[in-house]
């Protein structure tokens, strides 16, 4: 475990392998909920906070039940059901104890179950961490740092994306453009930008 | 019979998942470097979307309407299950060029809306067209968005060279030329739609 691992996991998760622009996972919500800078915040605020509780459960459940059992092959349906059910849980707990936060999150929370982005590190965690089935030294660490910076990266898109639209919804734009072909032309055209920090292959 | 094929041609042209209903993007994005990857990645999500349909429709009225989400989840992540293992053992090299994306298909809204909109309510024999319409509609959008890609990101479709000394441009094949071409093809769709209403 070194900080300089911890150092390229945040510049690779946040600007060089970004979520929305080079992976495209949760392109759906990122397209949807993008056109106003405050439901964006919020629903990549909760995000952030599910990739990583996420990635903390999957790692453990990987490690210490999937692997001693020789039962790998369940990964992706334990992780779902964990994953669906955690979400479930937060929204229950949330609902409980603060309605006004209810609010500001509740709505977002059951998408999130099926945003590919929360599934996403949790496997992506079990194929970089985990080397023929052996976790790598410092692997819990890694994933719940990855989780971190997955959801980093998912804010910083969704920022950018929401203040560009806000400020286009004033725009005189061709009809058939409108909303969704225009939002993936901007996204291309910061997936673009973001090519940048990777350099260029020769 | 007529019905039946409606059912099947609705999810081809009608309600065609990406360009019309706009669902399941990810992958679509993801994999549509190559026309080979399209259609491997859409025979997968074929498999996935029939299975799940069909199982679904034919439990829905022992599943309490509380837990279905989970309970759909569950089937539908058996499918996918069985298909990666199916590819990883007969075509390695598909499955390293699809790669997480191949888990992911779970967490495709194709599979899970169709299930939650279509298949919870109709019959077993319905469902089943709906999940192969709904398939065979997202492998030809699949199709068309990979080839348009591999052609001017590479210059070849299906590996074949079509034109002698075009230049390829390498940004296609990168992130940034999957959301311009989608977010062209989409717009074209749009004006399509416009001129005939």
């Amino acid at each position: 475990m070194s900080l300089a691992q911890f150092l390229t996991i945040f510049i690779s998760a946040v600007f060089i392998y970004n979520v929305i622009l080079s992976r495209f996972l949760g392109l759906c919500s990122f397209v949807a909920i993008s056109k106003e800078t405050k439901p964006a915040l919020a629903m990549s605020l909760s995000v952030m906070f599910v990739t990583t509780m996420s990635s903390i459960i999957t790692w453990l459940i990987y490690r210490f039940l999937l692997i001693p059992f020789g039962i790998t092959y369940l990964r992706t349906i334990s992780f779902i059901l964990v994953i669906a059910t955690f979400v479930q849980f937060v929204e229950m707990v949330i609902r409980k104890v603060s309605p006004s936060m209810y609010r500001f999150f509740g709505i977002y929370l059951p998408l999130i179950t099926v945003n590919c982005a929360v599934l996403g590190v949790a496997v992506l965690n079990v194929d970089m961490f985990f080397v023929k089935d052996k976790a790598v030294a410092g692997s819990f660490f890694y994933s719940a740092f990855q989780g971190i910076c997955v959801g980093l990266g998912y804010t910083l898109a969704m920022l950018l994306m929401s203040g560009i639209r806000e400020r286009l919804e004033l725009c005189n734009v061709p009809k058939c453009f409108k909303d969704f072909p225009l939002a993936f032309i901007i996204a291309s055209i910061m997936s673009l930008s973001f090519l940048g920090f990777g350099g260029f292959p020769r | 019979m007529k019905k039946l094929f409606s059912e099947f041609i609705k999810g081809v042209i009608g309600e065609n998942p990406t360009f019309v209903l706009v669902l399941g993007l990810c992958p679509t994005l993801a994999v549509s470097v190559s026309v080979i990857n399209g259609i491997g990645m859409g025979f997968a999500a074929t498999f996935v979307l029939l299975g799940s349909n069909v199982i679904i429709s034919m439990i829905k009225n022992f599943v309490p309407e509380r837990i279905r989400i989970p309970c759909y989840i569950v089937v539908i992540a058996t499918f996918v299950t069985i298909t990666e293992l199916f590819m990883k053992a007969y075509s390695p090299a598909l499955n390293r060029a699809l790669g997480i994306y191949v888990p992911l298909i779970v967490v495709n809204c194709i599979v899970l809306g169709r299930s939650e909109a279509y298949a919870s309510k109709q019959t077993v024999r319905d469902s089943l067209f709906d999940g192969l319409g709904m398939g065979v509609g997202f492998t030809l959008a699949l199709i068309l968005i990979s080839a348009i890609r591999e052609f001017l990101g590479s210059g070849t479709i299906m590996g074949e060279r079509l034109i002698k000394g075009f230049e390829p441009a390498f940004v296609m094949g990168m992130p940034s030329g999957a959301l311009l071409v989608i977010g062209l093809l989409l717009a074209f769709f749009n004006l399509l739609k416009g001129r005939r209403a």
